[in-house]
């Protein structure tokens, strides 16, 4: 387990939420933030803030600096090549937007298959589903095992030679479930499809090593990573993003620009059209600086303990379901379950009263749910500032949950 | 625990409705049909009615949510049934009124749903109180489907 200083670095989880000390628990949604991020953004505003990549001036040269800095960092961060490959974009959706859209188009015909599966966030579908609809591809879904894992088995009997892309999950936002992506990856590659990852739940948690997944395109978010919201990365091999077109056009993207024609700058710069997110990325890179001090491996580890600790607690309550894998070190920091008939936005009301921060609903994975044969469940995530107070606090918010519900009903 | 807030907002009165609702089902012989869901928590419901000159005569709804959503289903078809649509939309218009929290017109009858008036104070659960209310609304206003 992490130390419980940590939480000391999160200035938000020193209050109280009617009456009782904060018990955040929806880091899945969204991270809280260290000082050190929030201090970066505020030095960024103070002392350093100016547009990139055109300065003379001297503040111009630190915001470039800056943003380029905050770029080798994630390079790093991910294992990834070059800082060419790496391009800053919205979040996670418009990474994946991004390569349905561009890459999508260009490779994908009539008759071609992209293969997701069951486990997947909107994000992750609803791209594909609009590129398969444009072009007459086909969209396929790898079928889920029943502890909500999936199957090499089954990964080998969906993907076939008129398959384009895979596009998968690397750990999901309900079941907790941690995907084989560089199994699935080869599978793909062995059949000339591209492997498309999204790592919108995995890069908070687990050490990214892109040469090592061989995955041609990985997407994320910092804002779940303890970095500002409105920034994310979108990873892609060199040579994809050099024969791909961009999808934004305007200022800072183009090389000359003519009266009826243009050309692009070289990567990754073609893809960042218009004034880049240079606060949200100098704020990732402090992000991952304050991750990396305390290392992804700790930091995972602590989470399998958490989810551990926590499973084997809340299964001690009757009448509660856990979804997803039964072993904690098949699955992420996170618990979704629901508590007997009372539903899940009762339960999290009931939770909030006394502090503690659930999520409730269908998670943005209304296929899973299907799956899941439920229209919803509530949810406890984990980060590296929980403890097992907090899990100790959220069975007891249980407890008192179902004992309020069996009052009144 | 902040009981007594939570009280205010499951009220006996919800929870009788919630566990025993009224007009449950489909209406085989409606003549207007909406279905309408809240996609931020998944909560759908699929609301059948007869309306007849301008009359609510029937009143039917089936759907998936939380205690309160299906509460207040339960009672917007109680309160409607027999009505104008005119009195329908007005009551719909009040019941938005009390869930923002507003002074309301002290000359309508609320009856139970006057128990669902805590659910103001929790911002987060005012769009499941009110969905069935703008189902119905979408229905007696002729934009059936």
């Amino acid at each position: 387990m992490l130390s419980k200083d940590i939480r000391n670095h999160f200035p938000i989880l020193d209050q109280e939420i009617n009456g009782h000390p904060l018990v955040y628990l929806d880091s899945a949604a969204t991270s809280q933030k260290p000082v050190q991020v929030i201090e970066a953004l505020d030095r960024y505003y103070r002392l350093d803030n100016s547009n990139v990549h055109r300065g003379v001036h001297t503040l111009g040269n630190r915001a470039t600096d800056g943003y380029e800095g905050a770029r080798e960092k994630v390079r790093k961060f991910i294992n990834a090549k070059s800082t060419q490959e790496i391009i800053f974009v919205r979040g996670t959706t418009t990474a994946l937007n991004t390569v349905a859209q561009s890459y999508g188009r260009a490779n994908v015909a009539e008759g071609d298959e992209i293969v997701i599966t069951h486990m997947e966030h909107h994000s992750n579908i609803i791209p594909w589903q609009q590129l398969a609809k444009e072009t007459g591809a086909v969209l396929k879904y790898i079928d889920l095992e029943e502890d909500g894992t999936l199957s090499l088995e089954k990964v080998r009997e969906t993907i076939t030679n008129r398959t384009k892309i895979v596009s998968i999950m690397y750990v999901s936002n309900v079941l907790g479930t941690m995907n084989p992506i560089e199994e699935i990856t080869k599978i793909a590659h062995e059949h000339g499809a591209i492997m498309c990852v999204d790592a919108a739940q995995a890069a908070p948690h687990v050490k990214l090593d892109v040469q090592k997944l061989d995955c041609d395109f990985l997407a994320f978010s910092g804002h779940k990573m303890c970095g500002p919201t409105g920034i994310g990365v979108l990873y892609g091999k060199k040579e994809l993003l050099n024969a791909m077109e961009p999808v934004e056009f305007g200022g800072e993207m183009i090389d000359f620009v003519g009266l009826y024609e243009s050309t692009w700058k070289e990567l990754p710069w073609k893809f960042e059209g218009g004034t880049p997110i240079i606060a949200g990325a100098i704020g990732l890179g402090a992000a991952i600086d304050f991750l990396e001090e305390i290392g992804l491996d700790a930091i995972e580890q602590h989470e399998h303990e958490l989810a551990g600790y926590a499973m084997e607690k809340m299964s001690e309550i009757d009448g509660l379901t856990i979804y997803g894998p039964t072993d904690p070190k098949k699955r992420a920091g996170l618990v979704t379950f629901n508590l007997n008939d009372v539903h899940p936005h009762d339960v999290a009301t009931v939770l909030d009263m006394n502090g503690i921060a659930v999520r409730a609903g269908h998670h943005c994975a209304q296929p899973l749910m299907k799956w899941l044969e439920c229209s919803s469940t509530a949810r406890a995530s984990f980060y590296l500032y929980n403890t097992t107070d907090d899990v100790d606090r959220l069975v007891e918010g249980l407890r008192t949950t179902k004992e309020y519900f069996n009052d009144v009903y | 625990m902040s009981t007594n807030k939570l009280d205010q907002l499951y009220r006996s009165v919800i929870m009788d409705h919630y566990k025993n609702p009224k007009n449950k089902g489909i209406l085989e012989s409606g003549n207007v049909t909406i279905d309408m869901n809240n996609p931020t928590c998944g909560d759908v419901i699929h609301l059948t009615m007869n309306v007849e000159d301008n009359i609510v005569k029937e009143v039917k709804f089936e759907g998936e949510g939380c205690s309160i959503s299906m509460a207040s289903a339960s009672m917007m078809t109680q309160m409607i049934k027999g009505k104008t649509t005119e009195e329908a939309v007005k009551l719909a218009h009040t019941f938005s009124d009390m869930m923002l929290g507003k002074d309301l017109d002290d000359s309508i009858e609320l009856d139970d749903l006057e128990a669902l008036s805590g659910v103001a104070q929790f911002p987060a659960r005012i769009k499941c109180a009110t969905l069935s209310w703008k189902a119905m609304e979408k229905g007696v206003s002729g934009e059936s489907q």
